[in-house]
């Protein structure tokens, strides 16, 4: 499954709310919540014990429009648009996480 | 002149993800425009609004980050941002835009004290 989270983790608990209850797969961040990939972001260790069970991906534009493209967090994939759509399209069901 | 009160603009949001931070700027800039005594300040996820570096040409939104170097042209000179909020994030002073006063939480809310008129955004 692909879950989609667009929170910031330090101020809504969506993404922390999607590692504590999916069980595996494939979460990509977009708009406010490419924050939590981020070095330096207090949710760095939450997402980073949750890469054994999950692969995370960051989409590109959004941390380029918030400046912070220069500082994703190990082990994160940067996606562009198509990749969004692949991801999409790979995975059986896809999940927001509003 | 007693007429100028002091007015305090609470920024806690990311840009972007929100309309909220531009609304902001847009209300700073009207009532910077009246002659009043303005503070932003930033805190919690705000801080991110004073990032260095925003290309928003990939999300195909107005990069407005500019306009915070262009405050000090309309008088609004106090720009306040929260130490904790910066650590949180990783950020350092060096990260941001333009020169702020980094502020302690009590100081912080000492400063809030201070205003006659506080907008949240």
């Amino acid at each position: 499954m692909l879950h989609i989270i667009n929170r910031s983790p330090l101020s809504d608990i969506a993404l922390e709310s999607c590692l504590n209850t999916a069980t595996g797969g494939d979460i990509l961040l977009i708009e406010d919540a490419v924050y939590a990939a981020t070095s330096g972001n207090a949710f760095e260790g939450k997402l980073r014990a949750a890469m054994g069970r999950f692969k995370i991906s960051v989409l590109r534009p959004d941390l380029e429009a918030r400046g912070l493209s220069d500082r994703v967090v190990e082990g994160a994939a940067l996606v562009d648009y198509a990749g969004f759509v692949e991801l999409v399209a790979a995975n059986k069901t896809c999940q927001s996480w509003l | 002149m007693s007429d100028i009160k002091k007015f305090m603009f609470v920024n806690r949001k990311a840009p972007y993800g929100t309309i909220y931070a531009l609304e902001s700027l847009e209300v700073v800039l009207i009532t910077a425009a009246f002659d009043q005594d303005v503070s932003l300040v930033f805190m919690d996820d705000g801080v991110y609004q004073m990032k260095k570096g925003q290309q928003t040409k990939g999300i195909e939104i107005k990069n407005f980050s500019p306009a915070y170097r262009a405050l000090d042209g309309y008088d609004v000179e106090k720009l306040y941002v929260d130490k904790e909020s910066m650590d949180a994030r990783g950020l350092t002073e060096d990260d941001l835009l333009v020169d702020v006063t980094v502020l302690s939480r009590a100081e912080m809310g000492a400063l809030m004290d201070e205003q006659d008129v506080i907008l949240s955004f």
